[in-house]
């Protein structure tokens, strides 16, 4: 089976603004794949490409081992796109939107599949209000609704969750994740890290349209985040202990790696006589990950 | 063409019908407004290829807004959706560039073709029409409304604000249309400006739809339908052109 999306040396820019700067990237059918980078860093302007929105400077795009450009037509009935813009058309009701989305792809008679998408995003009371009638969040999951019509084995959602609130979030992710399982390939951009680290496998790092940064989720939160101690003490800290900590707030962070070191820690502070007021104890996560990546540094930080 | 085509049509349509009241009751209203005034003012006084000037004025009224009408409908939907940003849903779908061209053109030659007949069903009870070559009619029609339905694609398409588009429609369509003969014969005009009248494609379109209903025009309908075919074939190769490098719709 031919990988789901390969990216190949892409660049692209914009005037004098170099969106993407040969990206590699190649995603695995079935894959629950996470893009990540700040504002501007290109993700946008990738998805973009993939889905034929916008034409590369260089190098080759492929959706289920069809070139964008050159069998743009079979790449296109690939790939369901959830735009990042807020974009809707006010001239038709939810279901007629849906419907037209349908047709454009060849699809005539999808009531059926339509239903359970209107189900499933929690539509369906909206199905036939006017688009212009909907509320932000509600205009959202017509979007997301609008890259399924045609079932599309592969699914990129454009920062889906911006201005959405929890329960639509919840149930969003629980659709996703059912897709994902059935089969589908899920890329995903989100500035929500929580988001990222509990939904995909992998994730890529664009930073100014290279890619900083690409793994598991588990092997990125291994090398770029650690454990933390994390607590507030009175009195003197040892010397060698807040070597290798931050503080902030009045709080100490001591990394460690495994669950033992903690005693040790603890027994450092007591023998050099210094009391604790709060502590709590911090897991790996993205943030830290991203914060790290982004400013080029690696594990343990401070330079 | 599949259904992709067919769907894209539709739509089309049914974005001007949902609002007939603008797209197309306010077109008919105005051409009604202008056959009241000229005929007011030169009934009676004109004869042109020896019929009464309100009969002459109407086929020009009807083309005039069909011409109009088609650019109006396929240039304010794209600009329409290239600002909101709805344009992304016909750009996702495997639509190919020629379904997509055609789907917008044939739906601006409907709705020129609906307001056309409502400007004729308005104004036929104010002078005695004839319908001499009623094909001709449909050709001059049809292909007229396919011209300013391309040109309204290239305008929508090249414009990125609707001051753009107004510039366009004003510098270009309404001079085109009004300097065709709508309202006069371009006989009656001296020597220079019939030289430059024959420049004109709109004129030959409204020339060739004329001897439709009364057999006579100022240019035999051959040679019209020989020049509006022309520009018909060289504006849809353009236009493809365009679409096919993705101008300013896929950056
Ligand atoms: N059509 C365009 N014209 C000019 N510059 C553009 C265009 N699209 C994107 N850019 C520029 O390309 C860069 C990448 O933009 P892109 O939208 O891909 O970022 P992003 O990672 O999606 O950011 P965000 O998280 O804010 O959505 C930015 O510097 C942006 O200003
Ligand atoms: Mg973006």
């Amino acid at each position: 089976m031919s990988v789901a999306i390969r990216i190949q040396q892409v660049s692209k820019s914009f005037g004098a603004v170099q969106a993407l700067d040969r990206v590699d990237l190649e995603i695995e059918p079935g894959e629950f794949f996470g893009l990540l980078g700040p504002n501007g860093a290109g993700k946008t302007t990738l998805i973009s490409a993939l889905a034929g929105l916008v034409r590369a400077d260089h190098g080759t795009l492929r959706v289920m081992g069809h070139d964008v450009q050159s069998d743009y037509r079979a790449a296109r009935r690939q790939l369901g796109v959830v735009p990042q813009e807020l974009v809707f058309d006010p001239f038709f009701t939810v279901r007629e939107s849906l419907k037209i989305q349908s047709g454009y792809f060849g699809i005539s008679n999808n009531d059926a599949w339509i239903d359970e998408i209107l189900e499933n995003l929690g539509l369906t009371p909206k199905a036939n209000a006017n688009m212009r009638m909907l509320s932000g969040g509600m205009k959202r999951r017509v979007l997301v609704a609008q890259a399924l019509v045609h079932r599309p084995p592969v699914i990129v959602l454009d920062e889906p969750t911006a201005g959405v609130d929890v329960e639509l979030r919840q149930t969003l992710w629980a659709f996703i994740r059912r897709l994902n399982e059935a089969g589908h390939t899920i890329v995903l951009t989100t500035h929500y890290l929580e988001e990222a680290e509990s939904l995909c496998s992998r994730i890529a790092m664009l930073q100014s349209g290279r890619v900083v940064a690409l793994d598991t989720t588990a092997n990125l939160l291994r090398r770029f985040s650690s454990h933390t101690l994390r607590l507030r003490s009175r009195g003197e800290m040892p010397v060698d202990l807040v070597l290798g900590a931050a503080q902030s707030g009045g709080w100490w962070s001591l990394p460690f790696d495994r669950y033992e070191e903690v005693e040790l820690l603890l027994a450092r502070i007591r023998e050099a006589g210094c009391g604790i007021e709060d502590l709590e104890i911090g897991k790996p996560d993205l943030e830290e990950v991203f914060v790290r990546v982004m400013q080029g540094e690696s594990k343990g930080g401070g330079g | 063409m599949g259904h992709g085509f067919s769907t894209l049509l539709c739509k089309e349509v049914l974005r001007f019908w949902k609002v007939a009241s603008q797209t197309v009751a306010a077109p008919v209203l105005t051409a009604l407004l202008y056959l009241l005034i000229f005929s007011h003012v030169l009934e009676g006084h004109v004869k042109i290829h020896g019929v009464a000037y309100t009969s002459f004025l109407i086929p020009g009224l009807v083309m005039m807004s069909v011409l109009q009408n088609a650019f109006a409908n396929s240039s304010s939907s794209l600009i329409q959706s290239k600002v909101t940003g709805n344009i992304v849903f016909v750009l996702l779908p495997p639509i190919s560039y020629l379904e997509f061209f055609s789907a917008y053109v044939l739906a601006a030659v409907v709705r020129g073709v609906v307001v056309g007949t409502g400007v004729l069903l308005a104004t036929c009870w104010f002078a005695p029409l004839h319908f001499a070559a009623p094909l001709w009619i449909l050709a001059f029609a049809l292909m007229g409304g396919a011209i300013l339905g391309s040109l309204g694609v290239i305008a929508g398409i090249w414009a990125e604000k609707f001051d753009q588009l107004a510039a366009f429609q004003n510098f270009l369509i309404m001079p085109l249309t009004f300097l065709s003969g709508v309202f006069y014969s371009i006989n009656s005009l001296p020597p220079f400006w019939q030289q430059v009248s024959h420049w004109n494609p709109v004129f030959y379109m409204i020339d060739g739809f004329r001897h439709g209903f009364f057999g006579v025009s100022d240019a035999s309908p051959w040679h019209s339908f020989a020049v509006v075919a022309a520009c018909f074939a060289l504006l849809t190769a353009f236009t493809l052109h365009l679409l096919k490098r993705g101008y300013k719709l896929r950056a």
